[in-house]
């Protein structure tokens, strides 16, 4: 195994192994912090996969600004800090069944169809800022247009529903 | 590396997801499941557009979109999970039930002290 795999097979297993943490812990903080592990090694995975403008993102949206947002509604729900029991349903065994049928059938049929595929690193195009800017802006434009757009509403409708009705009612409406 | 080892890096990872998504009650632990699947459909979104050298860079265009359109879903969930708990104290998603198919026999619907107020 090359350099680039052993580093590839221990980014995956630290992200898998994170996010079972984030889905099991009885601490909802921990969750959260899990969660930057398993963000931070995705990050990585999109480095080693020459993704290079994307991990970027990755770490400056996901781990900088959502997990950021997630701590802070769960702080503005008041929710409790040390472990707690009843965080899950009482339907914990059908839904891991679902789970595992879901992860055994993508996963079969993923290795199946993929089996002999080689993917080349050595000679793919680095996805730097440059290549990445060149590529949006040259040709796609219009759908980043369109996501500026979907990003706007998207801060009105948060803005419109964060201030609840009780303004409305204090305006006499 | 052989091309599969991200995918089923991202296999797992969705069904890490859908996991959380059906067993967690707390509302903002189903949005990390959410995210979770989503961050499995960017990794092979990146594969792809490794193994294809797509001249476009379609795959990690896609992703960098959904990127931002997790950004964008994730600031209106809490905005609605803050309503959620403002209009009824808890944001345990199984006690949600005022829109849900109800049998014959009425539940009483909850009114929390703060709608009452």
């Amino acid at each position: 195994m090359s350099v680039v795999e052993v580093i590839f097979v221990l980014l995956g297993l630290i992200a898998v192994g994170s996010a079972l943490l984030v889905v099991t812990t009885r601490n909802m903080v921990h969750a959260a912090l899990w969660l930057v592990v398993t963000l931070g090694s995705i990050a990585g995975i999109y480095l080693l996969l020459a993704a290079e403008f994307v991990a970027w993102v990755q770490v400056l949206i996901y781990v900088g600004a959502v997990v950021v947002l997630l701590l802070f509604a769960l702080m503005l729900t008041k929710a409790p800090t040390g472990p707690q029991e009843g965080m899950n349903v009482g339907r914990v065994v059908p839904a891991a069944l679902v789970a595992l049928l879901v992860a055994v059938l993508l996963g079969t049929t993923v290795v199946a169809g993929f089996a002999g595929v080689h993917l080349d690193l050595d000679n793919a195009v680095v996805g730097s800022a440059e290549t990445t800017g060149r590529t949006i802006f040259e040709s796609w434009v219009l759908p980043f247009e369109v996501l500026s757009v979907l990003l706007l509403s998207a801060l009105v409708g948060a803005i419109v529903l964060s201030r609840g009705r009780d303004t409305g009612a204090r305006e006499g409406r | 590396m052989p091309l599969w080892w991200p995918l089923l890096v991202a296999s797992l990872l969705f069904a890490i997801g859908v996991y959380a998504v059906l067993v967690r009650r707390n509302a903002v632990l189903v949005l990390m499941g959410v995210e979770l699947m989503l961050n499995a459909v960017n990794i092979n979104l990146v594969a792809f557009d490794a193994h294809f050298r797509d001249a476009l860079h379609g795959g990690q265009t896609f992703a960098l979109f959904i990127i931002v359109i997790a950004a964008a879903e994730i600031g209106l969930a809490l905005a609605i999970v803050l309503m959620v708990f403002r209009t009824h104290g808890h944001i345990d998603v199984d006690r949600l039930r005022s829109l849900a198919d109800r049998d014959e026999v009425e539940e009483p619907i909850e009114v929390s002290p703060v709608m009452s107020r």
